[in-house]
């Protein structure tokens, strides 16, 4: 298996002239690159409004699909051929106790381990059918398609608007920077609240409206998967709403992945829950089915709160 | 710099340390609330101040007085070196002091001109700093985004190598070997010159840029790399327009030192650069710095009490001053220009 370290510098670089990169025909992953067009065209810019329809057709198959993905530190299983699907604008949430593998798996979607050293990975991560580890991949283009929000916030220490601009500037962005911000900021749900200091520090903001700073400024990139590793772990419970919210309005547009510690915030906004332990995926099912009916004694006895 | 800040580092693992102790006692599982006898014991009868702590007063009084020890120092030589330097200018206007263009106090006739020892050691300092800046902040970018563990722990040890060498070493090596080596470029180089003195000083503060801003780029939290890499940022990105704009004050601070360093430089520009007052624009001509004519000063006869020696506290003085005032700049910049990454 390749070692992300090789590939991430060594891979030629998925070049910034088509943003979004949808419309780029030369960019490496050609056929990733077609077919989510037609579905989240509409809602994000004017500038790729491919409007064909038929987004029931992908429904049958998952945007992303985990194969048999083992994740080592040094010669530590950190998971354990774990195999799963995503589907496409569903929320699929991953839980578990602390260590159990779900960020690690999380982080290897947009291959955010690669700045791990001795971090191994072997099977399959597909998205649209094609592996995210094979060796023509470039994993700075895999990361402009497939967004990650952190646990903590991390905005950048400049402003509201650069915060935004930044990722659709240097990947060459060619529409209107303003009205992109504006728009990645009405999407976060925070733009009524910063609308008249767009030009202040981003840290003068606070943590919840940081988070959905950082989630707009993921948006803006304009991603076809939005990973989230605890994204309400530092926030109190009115922001933890606002962001349970906003997930609800983007699961129409986005294929979203959340890793988090609350049952509650599982049940409340998946559609699909996995429930790892130490490694090893214990259960996926439908968000309800997990909820309800477990299948596995574990899973129950977790999200009953006996355990973990 | 980096003494104190280890020092400061090392305080603070010990402060650490302590609390780590102390919670660890308390928290400690062996011994926890259930057992009688310690309770017994940690139960304190009063909260009332019983004795004078006189060890606690003691310390307290001791590093007071270390503290004071260096403002004192200080004091006396801005006292002394105001004291001189009135003297010097009942003598010499200041107009003459600050505008004159010839500067050769020890020989007839005086002229008192700073300008051509200040140009001195603009020019040293400057041809240091432009050789310095670029391959200190690439050094420093390599060594804290690049370098791997292995790399980064055999190169920064070698830098700070660099930092230990005698500045006299400096001066020799640009003497026997600098020039020389410029002679094949510039066949009119003379023995002393400019080039080589701001060659040897660049080398000589390279290792102080490269490892403080190092330190400044190293000191920027790991979650905003990531966050501009999950943005699709690519290695180069990530590191000109997050870590370095973040990292920023650390790094103009660095600079900023380096270049009060250079300027302060006496040892190697004295041997690498000569002791020629000299206005000329040209790199290649011997010339000669403040720092310099006060070596020449102290080392020569000159007579206690005169002219000529009050001419050393009024030279140490501006030199005092600039280093001041760039020391200020550091500060103002700082404060002004970073992108402050610590949200309190």
């Amino acid at each position: 298996m390749n070692t992300s370290e090789t590939n991430f510098t060594d891979m030629p670089n998925c070049s910034n002239k088509g943003f979004p990169p949808q419309v780029n025909p030369s960019a490496p992953m050609p056929n990733i690159t077609h077919c989510d067009t037609q579905a989240v065209g509409n809602e994000k810019t004017d500038g790729d409004a491919q409007t064909t329809g038929k987004p029931e057709a992908t429904e049958q198959q998952p945007l992303l699909q985990l194969k048999q993905v083992s994740i080592f530190y040094d010669n530590n299983a950190a998971v354990r051929k774990t195999s799963f699907p995503i589907p496409k604008h569903k929320i699929t949430a991953i839980i578990g106790p602390s260590g159990c593998g779900k960020s690690t798996l999380l982080r290897a979607i947009n291959r955010m381990n690669d700045f791990i050293p001795n971090v191994r990975l072997t099977g399959k991560i597909l998205y649209n059918n094609q592996d995210l580890y094979s060796k023509n991949v470039d994993p700075v283009a895999v990361r402009r398609r497939i967004g990650m929000v952190f646990q903590k916030p991390n905005p950048f220490p400049k402003s509201i608007y650069k915060n935004i601009a930044w990722g659709p500037g240097i990947n060459g962005y060619q529409g209107s920077m303003p009205e992109l911000v504006e728009q990645s900021l009405k999407q976060a749900a925070l733009w009524n609240e910063v609308k008249n200091r767009l030009h202040d520090s981003a840290l003068s903001l606070s943590g919840g409206q940081q988070q959905r700073l950082c989630i707009a400024r993921t948006l803006a990139m304009q991603p076809d998967i939005l990973l989230m590793d605890e994204p309400c772990s530092a926030l109190d419970p009115i922001s933890t709403a606002h962001i349970e919210d906003l997930l609800f309005k983007l699961k129409s547009n986005y294929t979203i992945v959340i890793v988090t510690h609350s049952m509650q915030q599982a049940a409340r906004i998946s559609d699909y829950t996995a429930f790892m332990e130490t490694g090893h995926l214990i259960e996926y099912g439908d968000t309800d089915q997990v909820f309800t009916l477990p299948k596995q004694k574990r899973t129950e006895e977790y999200v009953t709160g006996r355990f973990g | 710099m980096c003494n104190v800040q280890l020092e400061v580092n090392a305080l603070n693992s010990n402060k650490i340390a302590q609390y780590l102790m102390a919670k660890n006692q308390m928290t400690s599982p062996s011994n926890g609330p259930a057992d009688p006898l310690i309770n017994a014991s940690l139960a304190s009868p009063s909260i009332h101040r019983q004795k004078v702590r006189w060890g606690e007063c003691f310390i307290q009084f001791g590093l007071a007085i270390c503290a004071l020890i260096s403002l004192a120092t200080t004091a006396i030589i801005i006292f002394i070196l105001g004291k001189e330097s009135f003297g010097f200018f009942k003598s010499v206007s200041p107009a003459e002091f600050f505008l004159g263009s010839q500067w050769t106090p020890l020989f007839e006739p005086a002229a008192y001109g700073v300008l051509p020892l200040v140009w001195g050691t603009f020019l040293i300092t400057f041809g240091a700093a432009l050789i310095a800046i670029p391959l200190g902040l690439a050094s420093a970018i390599y060594l804290s985004e690049y370098a791997s563990r292995r790399t980064r722990s055999v190169l920064k040890p070698c830098l700070e190598l660099l930092a230990g060498i005698p500045t006299v070493v400096y001066g020799y090596l640009a003497l026997t070997f600098v020039t020389p080596l410029l002679r094949s470029i510039f066949p009119d180089l003379q023995v002393f010159n400019a080039l080589s003195g701001a060659i040897v000083v660049g080398i000589m503060i390279l290792p102080m840029i490269a490892t403080l801003s190092d330190n400044a780029l190293k000191a920027v939290p790991d979650i905003l790399r990531h966050g501009a890499y999950a943005l699709g940022a690519t290695s180069f990105e990530v590191t000109t327009k997050v870590v370095v704009p973040a990292g920023l004050s650390g790094v103009i601070a660095a600079f900023l030192l380096a270049i009060s360093r250079a300027i302060g430089e006496t040892m190697a520009v004295t041997l690498a650069a000569g002791a020629t007052p000299n206005l000329s624009l040209s790199f290649l001509e011997s010339i000669q710095t403040m720092t310099a004519y006060i070596v020449q000063v102290s080392l020569g006869d000159t007579p206690a009490g005169g002219i000529a020696y009050q001419t050393l506290f009024a030279v140490a003085a501006l030199l005092f001053l600039i280093t001041l005032a760039l020391n200020l700049l550091s500060q103002w910049i700082l404060n002004h220009y970073r992108e402050a990454y610590d949200q309190d």
